[in-house]
């Protein structure tokens, strides 16, 4: 190599930002393992489905089911709570009953405050949090804040005439 | 014998010049109160904490099955088990308790004005860590109000914009807290203190070289200093007496009074506690959250209320010298702040109600007002002290760090030999 390279000031600069960029993209590639380690591993995603057998609950009556480890309220409603429940549309989340329940009997919300997370308790007809003392209603509408939205409704499909696999649409 | 030693030692590696320079010698200001003697506590807690937390961790298991009778396990057959856990709890108490009595220090004197706006940087990083370390902690014993507090406040980073919902799945390890969720934590909670004690020499190097700061809030003059040792040390010791006096009492005889009785209950996700509650060093900022309806403006004025501090350096504008002492507007100030922190500190503990929201609103506006204030009050009365008339010594201060400054500009400053 002749001495004019060797002195060449522009190559020098480009090796120099050539290497800063593979450098820089080696350490943002190692970097991807060590973020992705954190998000759920397989074992954890693997508990993604949970089946249920409703024939134990009685009519007015709710049960508390774990699904990804998260609390699904399932209340199997009375005509008169039916009634209810389809009468209104909500107010701080407007959604209509139909939209949120597969059968009207049925309803299959997840019970984690979308406010901060909390549980809400079952009181009276729907449900309260006690954390900020948001309320729900029989369809798990918001009807008092400060909680944003409804309770959402997981994806969940009936596999017989009294069970559900929560999970899969 | 000892003294070949040393000799050998010094020839190697500077040690005897060290210890003389930023140790013994070090020079102090002869008036310092004993508002300045958190700095050096703090620091005894955070050994404390360290040592406490690294024999607990010997008996501690991280695991969802298992963590809560491992405590268990640690404050009935562990000997002494009680001693370290009672130590390690209340300690995080006294942790938050000195740094805000050291803060508030900082703020009454003015100790974050030029040149230590660096270590009052540092310090607001140490508080942000000493945060997340608590937080980290808290979840440990896997009681209700760990996992319900874990979960509140991972849920608050759904307020992230358009990836909220994954950054919380990320941070938990799962859909809800759980078992990745306490390892990890406990992995964190492990490795912060260490990432502090770095963060502390950080803080103690700027500390060295812009030297204390003291009740005057003039820098003295060479003549004004004494060593460290024996003055300060034995002034500092006298402290640590005092303080181990209250924390021993904590310790010994109330214990529980600062753990939630809700925490004794096992975590059950299924179950939210009626009346969840953070530790009291958060009260005030988790009211300034509740306050604000919205869950993204909740987050950001509360993250706001922390980071605000660090804007001081900025917002105040006086340019008389010292402290709050020499200050009466800013002095009133500074005491109506601590007051809206108590009511805060209240709103933030009992059960929300519409009264408690009304007052916790007013308190948040008085909270960043206070802040956004500084800068025209603290001009406001630099001039109406200066009509007033000041000491002539004053003045000449005042004149010569503006003659100063405009030096600086016009040349960088080349610092002294010898100021290490
Ligand atoms: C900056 C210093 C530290 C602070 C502020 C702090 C704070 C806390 C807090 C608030 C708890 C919950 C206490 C309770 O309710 O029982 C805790 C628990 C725990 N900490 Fe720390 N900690 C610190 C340093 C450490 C270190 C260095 C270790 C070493 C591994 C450690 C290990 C543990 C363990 C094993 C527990 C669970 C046992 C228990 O809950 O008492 N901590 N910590
Ligand atoms: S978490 Fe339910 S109201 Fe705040």
């Amino acid at each position: 190599m002749g001495n004019e390279t060797l002195s060449d000031g522009d190559r020098r600069d480009f090796l120099i930002k050539l290497t800063s960029v593979v450098g820089g993209a080696g350490v943002a590639a190692t970097c991807v393992p060590f973020v992705a380690s954190m998000n759920p591993s397989s074992d954890v995603l693997a508990k993604a489905e949970t089946e249920v057998d409703l024939t134990d609950i009685p009519a007015g009556g709710m049960r508390t089911v774990a699904w990804q480890g998260k609390p699904v309220f399932i209340l199997r409603r009375t005509p008169e709570e039916i009634q209810a429940a389809q009468s209104s549309n909500g107010i701080i989340d407007p959604e209509p009953d139909s939209k949120r329940v597969q059968k009207p009997e049925w309803l299959v919300v997840i019970g984690v405050c979308t406010h901060m997370g909390c549980v809400p308790n079952k009181e009276g007809p729907g449900w309260t949090c006690h954390c900020h003392g948001s309320q729900y209603d029989d369809s798990g509408r918001v009807v008092r804040g400060p909680a944003p939205h409804n309770l959402e409704v997981p994806p969940y499909h009936f596999v017989a005439e009294n069970k559900i696999v929560i999970g899969k649409a | 014998m000892a003294h070949r030693i040393i000799n050998w030692i010094d020839h190697r590696f500077p040690l005897s010049s060290f210890v003389k320079h930023e140790l013994t010698g070090y020079p102090t200001p002869r008036n310092l109160s004993y508002w300045w003697n958190f700095g050096f506590l703090a620091g005894f807690v955070l050994v404390l904490q360290v040592a406490t937390g690294i024999f607990l961790a010997m008996h501690y298991k991280a695991d969802i099955a298992m963590s809560f009778d491992s405590i268990q396990h640690i404050m009935r057959d562990v000997n002494y088990g009680w001693l370290l856990r009672y130590m390690h709890a209340v300690g995080a108490s006294a942790f938050f308790f000195v740094i805000f009595v050291h803060m508030a220090r900082t703020l009454y004197y003015g100790s974050f004005r030029a040149p230590r706006e660096l270590m009052w940087w540092t310090g607001q990083v140490l508080l942000l860590m000493l945060m997340a370390t608590a937080f980290m902690g808290y979840l440990l014993p896997w009681g209700q109000m760990s996992f319900w507090g874990a979960t509140v406040i991972t849920n608050l980073f759904r307020a992230t914009p358009f990836i909220g919902d994954q950054v919380v799945v990320w941070l938990r390890g799962d859909y809800m807290v759980g078992d990745a969720t306490l390892t990890r934590f406990f992995a964190l909670h492990y490795l912060f203190p260490f990432l502090i004690i770095g963060a502390v020499v950080i803080h103690l190097v700027a500390l060295h070289t812009v030297k204390s700061s003291n009740p005057s809030g003039i820098n003295l003059a060479d003549k004004d200093n004494i060593p460290f040792h024996p003055y300060f040390t034995i002034k500092d010791l006298y402290g640590l007496g005092l303080f181990l006096i209250v924390y021993s009492v904590f310790v010994f005889f109330i214990p529980d009074s600062l753990i939630e009785p809700a925490n004794n209950i096992p975590a059950n996700p299924m179950q939210t506690p009626n009346h969840i509650v953070p530790e009291w060093y958060f009260l005030p900022f988790y009211a300034i959250l509740r306050s604000v309806p919205n869950l993204v403006g909740g987050v950001v004025a509360m993250a706001l209320s922390v980071m605000i501090f660090a804007f001081m350096p900025f917002l105040d504008r006086s340019r008389i010298p010292g402290g709050a002492h020499y200050r009466p507007i800013y002095k009133l100030q500074f005491y109506l702040f601590l007051l809206d922190m108590l009511v805060l500190g209240y709103v933030g503990y009992v059960p929300p109600t519409s009264q408690t929201l009304i007052i916790g609103q007013i308190a948040t506006l008085c909270y960043f007002g206070s802040f956004f204030l500084v800068p025209f009050i603290s001009k406001a009365e630099e001039r109406w002290l200066m009509k007033r008339g000041l000491p002539l010594e004053v003045k000449e201060l005042i004149e010569k760090e503006s003659h100063d400054k405009e030096m600086r500009k016009r040349k960088p400053l080349r610092r002294k030999e010898g100021t290490v």
